[in-house]
């Protein structure tokens, strides 16, 4: 399992109701099913993707996370994952805001362009920075809404969603030491979001 | 996917089949309908494929749709004749036969050899016609199972239905909730809407105001309301197309000739096609079987209690897998999402998938590659966890809700 993954698990508490947005083959919900005991759901809008959670016995449903979630309840879900997918939303505030509606915590990981490297990279190249977690050519990536670990402060707060957690994230996805400055020196970032009763 | 080139359906039949006949229940010990009315005997016209393991746990049951029959897969002599789903089951198909013991029954009330109103009425030593007690999906399911535990099967590794069949897997989960591993619903419902009412509605009309109908009673009357069973037939047909599906068989096209006629008769390709589709119907079906399923099939709404629902809902262990296609009228992808929303509310594991196809409800008969491609992926996927004992996850009562809340 990728390694951000593994930071993720470790913060779903056993036997949770868990959904997966953009589960991908479904490796964090089969882990959190067979291992912790979790009742787990996805969604997967690729075909090929769909059919790999199919195979590891995931549930999962094929369907485009920008049209919203209305085949799920308002606080469904325990635990909502949003993994290395907000980026690559159409409509990142819709998205955030359903996934805040069906569930009661969330945990979102993204990769942060306020990353020194990126910053360096536009300032002193001037093209469009590339990195090992953002390695497409800018007219190819599926990452159309890219973001600083600031800039999603800024939304969760105004959206009216309480940071439970930072995990400041290195390029293979375990945690990072870069608690001091995470916007500058960590390559992702994880959040646990609760909207506050 | 498979390692192996998929087979095209000819090379991977199942052969020469036969339809067998089974007594169920008797007058003596009758079937005893949701309503309480009892029926005997009831007799069940089926077909099986494939072998059954020694442990029992490979048998899979397939649900026939309106109009279908017992002959699902292989041939009955002539192999250019196959059953009705030959693409989706046989050795190495999506329903494998070489890995599954295959099951497939004419429902009750049926016209193709199972019991149902041109059955004889012991009482009467004549046709029951409209006598024929009226019946639901929940009897239809008790038959099923009564023909399962005859072959000595107690758990199925699953069910498949499309349309109505798809209405009876899930009725069967939610009925008996240890009896099935795994449950496929292919374009189905949780209940028909005003819009379906409708178009069954007019097709009783048809049957009901044919002169020949003679109030049901027509079986030795020698004639039959073939009028009205034909136009049923055909407007029910439309509705199995999609207007792109018409557009690419038919278009405009005039039947046999360049000029139109300009007359009343059939003209153009699709009104001769439909006439086919309405005569073809006749020799196969019968016009009270027609009322008494369109009319089951009205009445039934599963979902519409919702705390007999959470009840049955808890206690249910199936996994389901529910599929659409983006061109069914009949059933749309709305109707597969409402089962969806209803089965997760209740924590129950569902896979949903929409395939595209522009061949609209008759897709689910047709070799649609992505949609076959999910059922393998699917069910190879619970035979490992049926049969070959991978891990499943947790069925929903034995899971812990981590705050007490209820289901």
């Amino acid at each position: 399992m990728r390694p951000d993954l593994d930071v993720i698990a470790g913060f779903v508490p056993p036997g949770a109701r868990v959904l997966d947005l953009g589960c991908g083959d479904g490796s964090l919900l089969e882990h959190l099913i067979r291992e912790q005991g979790c009742d787990g759901h996805g969604v997967e809008i690729s075909g090929e993707r769909f059919l790999a959670c199919v195979a590891r016995g995931v549930p999962v449903l094929q369907g485009d996370i920008d049209l919203g979630l209305p085949e799920f309840g308002d606080r469904s879900f325990d635990v909502v994952v949003l993994s290395q997918t907000l980026q690559a939303t159409r409509r990142p505030v819709f998205v955030l805001r359903e996934m805040m509606r069906v569930g009661r915590l969330g945990i979102v990981s993204f990769p942060n362009f306020g990353h020194w490297r990126l910053r360096a990279g536009l300032a002193l190249r001037g093209r469009m920075p590339r990195s090992a977690t953002l390695p497409d050519n800018w007219h190819e990536t599926p990452n159309i809404h890219l973001c600083t670990t600031r800039d999603f402060e800024d939304l969760a707060r105004d959206e009216g969603l309480r940071v439970v957690r930072r995990v400041p994230l290195d390029g293979d996805g375990t945690s990072s030491r870069a608690d001091r400055w995470p916007n500058l020196l960590a390559t992702g970032a994880l959040y646990l979001v609760e909207r506050p009763a | 996917m498979s390692a192996t080139a998929p087979l095209t359906s000819a090379e991977a039949s199942v052969g020469l089949v036969e339809t067998k006949r089974v007594v169920l229940f008797t007058e003596a010990d009758p079937l005893v309908l949701e309503s309480g009315e009892r029926l005997g005997p009831v007799e069940v016209a089926f077909e099986t494929y494939g072998t059954l393991n020694a442990a029992r746990t490979n048998a899979f049951f397939i649900c026939h749709a309106l109009t279908g029959d017992a002959h699902a897969a292989g041939h009955h002599g002539d192999p250019s004749r196959p059953g009705w789903w030959d693409n989706l089951i046989g050795p190495g198909k999506p329903i494998d036969t070489d890995r599954l013991f295959v099951i497939c029954a004419n429902l009750l009330g049926g016209c193709q050899g199972t019991t149902g109103p041109s059955s004889p009425d012991p009482a009467t030593g004549r046709p029951y016609g409209l006598r024929f007690p009226m019946f639901s999906i929940g009897d239809i399911v008790t038959v099923h199972r009564a023909l399962v535990g005859h072959l000595g099967v107690r758990r199925l590794l699953g069910a498949i239905g499309g349309s109505v069949g798809g209405m009876q897997v899930l009725q069967w989960a939610l009925d008996h909730p240890d009896d099935l591993h795994s449950g496929i619903m292919v374009c189905a419902t949780a209940r028909l809407s005003a819009q379906n009412i409708a178009f069954s509605a007019v097709a009783r009309e048809a049957i009901l105001r044919d002169p020949d109908f003679a109030g049901g009673d027509y079986h030795d009357t020698g004639r039959r309301p073939d009028a009205g069973l034909a136009l049923a037939r055909m407007m029910a047909h439309i509705t199995y197309l999609s207007d792109e599906s018409m557009r690419r068989k038919f278009d405009r096209r005039i039947q046999d000739g360049v000029a139109p006629r300009r007359t009343f008769g059939i003209d153009f390709e699709v009104e001769s096609y439909l006439h086919h589709q309405g005569e073809s119907f006749l020799p196969r079906f019968d016009a009270d079987t027609y009322l008494y399923l369109s009319r089951v099939m009205d009445y039934w709404d599963p979902f519409g209690d919702p705390a007999v629902v959470a009840e049955a809902l808890r206690q249910v262990t199936t996994r389901f897998l529910v599929l659409s296609f983006d061109t069914d009228w009949r059933f749309p992808t709305a109707h597969s999402l409402d089962l969806v929303r209803n089965l997760a509310a209740h924590r129950v594991p569902v896979t949903f998938r929409e395939i595209a196809s522009p061949w609209g409800h008759d897709s689910f008969l047709l070799e649609v590659p992505e949609y076959h491609r999910t059922v393998r992926a699917f069910l190879r996927r619970m035979e490992d966890e049926a049969v070959g004992g991978a891990r499943a996850a947790p069925a929903p009562g034995d899971r812990p809700a981590p705050d007490g809340r209820a289901a």
